[in-house]
């Protein structure tokens, strides 16, 4: 795989056909938007290492309730934009009265963008069986750059991880990780996900994720 | 010699300035990137005796609120100086000064930030100014324009800033305190690596050609400028890549 660090204003292809996520073209040339590392396919793509979440329809992500209005729930979802998770969004049908009982201010959901409209009204759902009210287990945040290295191709990462650790995950767009499983099952799942975290960048991560599973349970056993 | 009032004291010894510069070099910089854990974005500069730390906050919610633009993300800009920052204690809170030199770096910047991407949001520069020695302002241009980048906020190119100025009728690059207070002219610009400049001010006199001359000077110094703000970038994440090994130093 090549990859290479770049900043704002870096030249990348001559070719404006190869723009893709995080680049510019002006005078029929690709330039970098951000300073990040960019991945040379058939398009140019630069990954960010830094960054706030913007939400995007059809996300899922997990979010921290902050306050409830008439027909709202107010949801952190660790971005510069709240989401608004609306009373017939959720699963059964409730009363204004009685929204507090079900999510109160500091419930943790796991929840999913069904809509952002361009002034960045951010609309979020419940209405699917994956999603819903966390009530066991840990949630833990890391940068949201990160994330699409954590879930890995197609998948591969999270579910080795998932299989390796024994614990049930949930990761969210933005950041947000639910892990559910045995104490110390968790402990080294947390612990795997934070390196992954800190190593992003770096390549032939899943190997090195593989040998580290093996030695921290190696350890244990 | 023979008066002895501070205008006229001699900037130039056997062709170098007092500090032994040549006239077209610039004072040694140092970087360093992401030194706040708290700020999304941060850089501290050394250029000569100055000494800036920026940090940057955002996109984030706007506060107060009826700042808020629908379809752009604003960008506020703080520049100040510690008190501590200069030979005489200087009053704390910002001033004439400081208002200004916010709003022309804030200037400086926003061209090449891309706020339409974070609609109703903020993006906050903090640039504070530990130890002044003449180009403070320019140092907090490239200080913020390093954090801006390492906050990962989306920009069509860095910018870099970097002063010339006149003493003894000669231009120099990168004026100190000595030649900035007791020069003749000081003009700092900033800039784009392209050569777009994005701020230019000028205090005291300079000709037509002496001006055409000193822009030129500085804007050779900003480009030399972007190479040391695109290193200290890039060895941030390469040094993470490659352990280094160092260990077997003293024997």
């Amino acid at each position: 795989m090549d990859r290479k660090v770049v900043v704002p204003g870096d030249l990348l292809s001559e070719d404006a056909k190869r723009s893709g996520e995080g680049t510019f073209v002006k005078g029929g040339k690709v330039f970098s938007l951000l300073y990040g590392l960019a991945n040379y396919r058939d398009r140019i793509n630069v990954i960010p290492l830094a960054g706030k979440y913007v939400p995007a329809a059809g996300d899922n992500v997990i979010g921290i309730v902050k306050d409830i209005t008439f027909s709202n729930w107010i949801v952190d979802i660790n971005s510069p934009y709240d989401g608004l998770l609306h009373i017939s969004e959720f699963p059964k049908r409730i009363e204004s009265e009685e929204m507090s009982k079900y999510l109160r201010i500091g419930s943790s959901i796991m929840t999913k963008v069904k809509d952002v409209d361009p002034t960045m009204k951010v609309e979020m759902t419940l209405n699917d069986r994956k999603l819903g009210l966390i009530k066991t287990g840990r949630v833990i945040e890391i940068s949201h750059t990160r994330v699409p290295r954590l879930i890995g191709k197609g998948g591969s990462m999270i579910s080795m991880l998932k299989k390796e650790v024994n614990c049930n995950i949930f990761v969210g767009q933005n950041g947000r990780i639910w892990i559910n499983g045995g104490a110390e099952d968790m402990d080294l799942a947390i612990r795997t996900i934070l390196l992954i975290e800190k190593e992003a960048h770096t390549n032939g991560l899943t190997d090195r994720i593989v040998d580290f599973l093996k030695k921290e349970k190696g350890a244990r056993s | 010699m023979i008066a002895m009032d501070e205008t006229d004291i001699s900037f130039f010894k056997d062709g170098f300035r007092l500090d032994g510069r040549r006239a077209d070099e610039l004072r040694p910089v140092k970087m360093e990137v992401g030194i706040l854990a708290r700020a999304d974005g941060s850089c501290y500069i050394e250029m000569g005796g100055n000494k800036v730390i920026a940090a940057v906050y955002g996109p984030r919610e706007v506060h107060p609120r009826h700042l808020q633009e629908v379809t752009r993300a604003i960008v506020r800009y703080r520049y100040n100086m510690a008190s501590f920052s200069v030979e005489e204690r200087k009053r704390p809170g910002p001033d004439r000064r400081s208002y200004e030199l916010s709003k022309v770096s804030r200037e400086a910047l926003e061209p090449v930030i891309l706020t339409s991407y974070f609609p109703r949001s903020v993006i906050d520069v903090f640039v504070e100014v530990l130890q002044a020695d003449a180009g403070t302002r320019t140092a907090g241009i490239n200080a913020a324009s390093v954090a801006l980048a390492d906050a990962g906020i989306p920009m069509k190119s860095m910018i870099s800033a970097c002063a010339a100025g006149k003493v003894a009728n000669t231009i120099v690059l990168d004026p100190m305190k000595e030649e900035d207070n007791f020069g003749q002219a000081d003009l700092p610009i900033a800039m784009t690596p392209n050569g777009d400049i994005t701020l230019m001010q000028m205090d005291g006199n300079l000709t037509r050609d002496e001006m055409h001359q000193a822009v030129e000077m500085a804007m050779k110094g900003c480009i030399d400028i972007y190479e040391i703000q695109r290193k200290s970038l890039v060895d941030k994440y390469s040094q993470l890549e490659a352990p280094t090994e160092e260990v077997q130093a003293c024997d």
